[in-house]
């Protein structure tokens, strides 16, 4: 058998056999916490075998390592993966960081660890279901099943008394727009008689999916704001700060984001190329709020959790920006940047993680001047930093100038005063995280710290931060090595959005008479 | 052998089950368990489902002047019916040993009431179902009684009877109107009887009489008002039985009813049948929000569950009577699991009522914990669980039937449910900071308790994974309810349009 067809199956697989057998095996702390570390271990070695082996030379809009059986006669539902230049990196990552997370809860995670790593591996089982599934069903089932073991993992292992309200709080703002999404999809089905992503992304090429364009409409903004809420999208990040200050810092390292714009990139992008071409200039206005609006509450915050979450929803207000603006420029950027921004945000949070383990506190005011005692953490802090904040040479700065330039370049209406606010972003991060940096690290030690004895990172820590520190300087450096596959989806995507726009263009700009003419020669010519 | 044995050979089977254990409950000493009682009904349970799926190769059987008519839409509801009492049987196997001394009769009464809903399911006849009816309810009424010297549970079964009582007096009366407009009480005359008709208005007053009847034995909102006492004051298994099996029973009666008998009218009746769904899907979610005890909660959400299944009326036939039948099944399947589950955690005395006294089972008794979230996590149709594919398939009809806003409805009402069954679950696994953790020694889960929820389980697994198999069989007994001369649109997937 190739291994190229059933790989996807198997990345699939191999975290839910973990859960499975983990969940089997008896509670003991270590062996939970080796055998998680095992089985995410092997699920990211697979996860290798796909940039290894994806053809790139093969023409964009095909995917690779494509299964595609019968799953539930009637309705049609087929169990079909694939992956494209928009999922290669993402499932990748998807692998990397779930190693990572077992490692920076090592300590924090004491009791219930089957619980845990159970829930933490199931939800990595949705999460690459979900980047991998090119059946509209099967993706909304794997979409859905990475609430619940988020859910639970808050619920459980919240830091304070709110991590109930808190979790429920992230279901339901996730689960609502979820079930008006399934309308929609029943809707696509009942209108198309098809599942497939592919079937449905050609017939929206042709316009034959309804003909109704109100019906279209709703059914598009069903898909939106159900993405939307799970990215978020300013104004619907109600659950986001709650979420991220409880979970638990694997958790949040994989939580914020990525499923959101992934899903928007693939499934908005796909299905309804026109609709979303006529919402991008409200959606490039959301975004350039967003940044602004991120920022300025990160600049408040005291806690270091929270600040981390606003500027969280900052950074993916970027990416929204870069896709919207539907530029290759501003698509690349994007889609790179959520790599890049996965990357810096899950090294912020585990140092904020590695922090609290030690201090027990996210409350800044509690620390100062830890940058003597505390090389090596500081390093750290600093570069990521720099990488959240876009430093050139460094991971940040290649989305965030690809998306400028693209939103610059675009030709939605009012770009570029969206991107004019969207740049003083740039600035305000800077600021927040510098700050952040200043009263961590340096001034007079707090109180807290003088207990410190110059404890600082162990090797396990290091072993979970240094492969996200050489990622930030090789992704800085030799971005082209990403930016490869993900151009070849951006220009698709930046494609199918022109031509749909043009034809939307054409149709609003020909003149009326030019109309009656042309219909009028028709007539005469028969 | 005659018809007339072999169409009714389940019911045959569990009413000589029931008189057996009736004759055998006295000359057993009083000290004695009653355990082998349980287990002859439940040998009696699993001879009648063989029966059923014998019938299954046997075609359409007609019997007792065409009033009973066994086909792939019975047979479908018999099967469901007694895996039903199967798995109630053996959760209560051990529920009521040594707390009371007349727990023989329980056995008997489960069997009863199952040949009651059986009966219901295959007679195309209103007085044969009504018999029917009467059967399973009366025996239902003692069986929530049955925790004797509770207060609320004498309250339970009063309030059930009294209710009942009306329901099906509405029923009957309705029954009557419908001879009075068509001539005729058996379902094909009635069918027969519309189109020529000279008072349209009177039969469609009778199905309106039938639809109180039958959406009182289905708790439908606005007929729903006993639901959440009687199911508080019932002992857990009864509970766990009587909101599924007299539903799906009630269910049969009312496809049967409504799509064939009354099929040409169903521009009319399709407007009612929305009004009670969207009613029921919201006072049920709704209702189910302010609760904290979690009997009334799963109460409520089972109001809010006859909705969802209301919703597949106001679909096309061939849609709209497999969506219900699955529906149905999965419903089954996660409710009787969920009070399989509550039986064990509460036991007899049934101390640990409200969703705080949940709190932590998760550490205490984590398999129970791990079967209720499943059951849960079903309830609130998340995909890979049976619950998923139940709504999908019920909204996917209503969507193919151009009822949009229905499943918008629906689906926002599913969004609101999801907060009371998360907080629910998020009792099983959260702890509150200060409890030191110390896993309480709760009761073992008993051999044949552990059965019950694991076929449970199970099947809410299996409806979740792999629909195929058992919509084929939904869909089967779609087709053998009799073709009506209302239009029949095309099944999914239609052709592109």
């Amino acid at each position: 058998m190739n291994i190229d067809h059933s790989i996807l199956t198997i990345l699939i697989l191999v975290p839910l056999a973990g859960a499975v057998l983990l969940a089997l095996l008896p509670d003991k702390g270590k062996l939970m916490q080796w055998g998680a570390l095992a089985v995410t271990l092997v699920t990211f070695l697979l996860t290798l075998h796909l940039p290894f082996h994806y053809d790139y030379g093969a023409a964009s809009g095909t995917f690779q390592f494509a299964t595609d059986v019968p799953w539930i006669a009637s309705p049609a539902i087929r169990y079909h993966l694939g992956v494209d230049g928009l999922s290669m990196w993402l499932v990748v990552l998807t692998g990397l960081l779930a190693p990572l997370g077992v490692l920076v809860s090592w300590r924090t995670i004491d009791t219930r660890k089957k619980t845990f790593y159970v829930l933490f591996l199931l939800q990595q089982v949705a999460m690459l279901g979900v980047f991998v599934s090119l059946d509209l069903l099967l993706y909304y089932s794997f979409w859905e099943l990475s609430l619940i073991p988020m859910t639970i993992l808050i619920a459980t292992f919240g830091r304070t008394e709110n991590r109930r309200r808190a979790a429920i709080k992230f279901f339901l703002y996730a689960f609502i727009p979820s079930a008006i999404l399934l309308v929609g999809i029943l809707w696509l089905y009942v209108k198309t008689g098809t599942f497939d992503l592919p079937q449905l992304a050609q017939l929206a090429a042709t316009h034959s999916i309804s003909n109704n364009s109100a019906a279209l409409w709703l059914c598009s903004l069903a898909f939106l704001v159900a993405f939307a809420v799970k990215v978020p999208v300013f104004p619907l990040h109600g659950w986001l700060s709650d979420a991220i200050s409880e979970a638990p810092t694997a958790a949040v390292m994989v939580l914020a984001g990525k499923l959101g714009l992934y899903s928007i990139l693939r499934f908005s992008f796909g299905i309804f190329p026109e609709q979303s071409h006529r919402i991008a200039p409200l959606m490039l206005a959301l975004g350039a709020i967003g940044i602004v609006y991120g920022a300025l509450l990160a600049l408040v915050q005291k806690d270091l959790k929270r600040l981390a979450a606003y500027a969280t929803l900052s950074a993916l207000a970027f990416i929204i920006l870069g896709v919207f603006s539907f530029t290759i420029s501003g698509l690349d950027g994007g889609i790179f940047h959520i790599l890049s921004e996965s990357l810096s945000g899950a090294a912020f949070f585990m140092l904020l993680g590695i922090l609290y383990e030690r201090y027990g506190t996210y409350d800044m005011r509690e620390y100062g001047g830890l940058a003597a005692k505390l090389p090596w953490m500081v390093t750290m802090f600093v570069i990521t930093t720099l990488s959240l904040v876009g430093l050139p040479m460094l991971n940040g700065f290649v989305g965030e100038f690809l998306i400028l330039s693209g939103s610059m370049q675009s030709t939605i209406a009012q770009h570029t005063a969206w991107t004019v606010l969207a740049t003083t972003g740039v600035i305000l991060s800077a600021s927040y995280m510098l700050w952040m940096i200043q009263r961590i690290f340096y001034g007079n030690l707090g109180i807290k710290s003088e207990n410190v004895k110059g404890w600082d990172l162990d090797a396990r820590e290091h072993l979970a931060m240094w492969p996200l520190v050489i990622l930030f300087l090789v992704m800085g450096v030799a971005s082209p090595i990403w930016l490869r596959v993900i151009d070849a989806a951006g220009t698709r995507i930046a494609a199918t959005q022109s031509s749909s726009a043009n034809t939307e263009a054409r149709a609003l700009q020909t003149p009326p008479h030019v109309q009656i003419m042309t219909a009028s020669a028709h007539t005469e010519a028969k | 052998m005659s018809p007339n044995i072999i169409a009714l050979l389940p019911e045959y089977i569990l009413t000589i089950v029931g008189v057996l254990i009736m004759l055998a409950e006295p000359l057993l000493p009083p000290a004695a368990s009653r355990k082998p009682l349980g287990w002859l009904a439940i040998l009696g349970t699993v001879a009648a489902g063989v029966a059923s799926w014998y019938q299954l190769h046997l075609g359409v059987l007609t019997a007792f002047s065409n009033s009973i008519q066994i086909d792939s839409f019975s047979i479908f509801f018999h099967l469901l019916i007694s895996a039903i009492v199967l798995v109630t049987l053996l959760i209560s196997l051990d529920y009521f040993e040594g707390s009371t001394r007349h727990s023989g009769e329980y056995f008997a009464l489960v069997a009863f009431s199952a040949v009651g809903m059986m009966l219901m399911t295959c007679a195309t006849e209103l007085l044969v179902i009504f018999v029917g009816l009467e059967i399973s309810s009366i025996a239902t009424y003692i069986m929530c009684g049955f925790r004797k010297g509770h207060a609320t549970g004498a309250e339970s079964s009063i309030k059930y009877f009294l209710l009942g009582s009306f329901a099906t007096a509405f029923f009957l009366y309705g029954i009557a109107l419908a001879f009075g407009a068509t001539g005729s009480t058996s379902i094909a005359a009635i069918a027969q009887g519309l189109a020529t008709t000279t008072t349209p208005r009177l039969a469609f007053l009778a199905l309106a009489m039938i639809l109180i009847g039958l959406g009182f034995k289905v708790s439908a909102a606005p007929f729903h008002v006993w639901t959440p006492d009687v199911y508080q004051g019932a002992p857990s298994p009864v509970v766990g039985f009587m909101s599924t099996a007299p539903k799906a029973a009630a269910f049969a009666v009312l496809l049967r009813i409504t799509f064939s008998a009354f099929g040409p009218m169903q521009h009319r009746w399709a407007i009612l049948m929305w009004i009670l769904a969207a009613l029921s899907m919201t006072i049920g979610n709704l209702g189910a929000l302010l609760q904290r005890d979690v009997k009334r909660m799963l109460a409520y959400s089972s109001i809010a569950h006859a909705g969802y299944i209301l919703v597949a009326f106001t679909a096309f036939q061939s849609d709209g009577i497999a969506a219900a039948c699955f529906y149905t099944a999965t419903y089954a399947a996660m409710q009787v699991g969920a009070f399989a589950v509550i039986t064990q955690v509460t036991g007899y005395n049934e101390q640990i009522r409200t969703t705080d006294d949940y709190t932590g089972l998760g550490l205490r008794r984590p398999i129970l914990a791990a079967f209720l979230a499943l059951f849960l996590i079903s309830l609130i149709g998340i995909p890979f669980t049976g619950g998923f594919f139940g709504k999908f398939y019920v909204f996917s009809a209503a969507i193919h039937a151009s009822n949009v806003w229905l499943a918008v409805i629906g689906l926002l009402n599913s969004g609101v449910a999801c907060f009371y069954y998360l907080r629910l679950l998020v009792a099983l696994y959260a702890r509150p900071v200060t409890e030191t953790a110390q896993p309480a020694k709760g009761r073992t889960l008993s051999v044949p308790a552990g059965i019950g929820l694991t076929l449970a389980a199970a099947a809410t697994l299996v409806l979740g994974i792999l629909p195929g198999h058992f919509l084929n069989l939904a869909q089967r007994a779609s087709a053998s309810t009799q073709p009506v001369s209302a239009p029949v649109a095309a099944t999914i997937p239609p052709s592109t349009r």
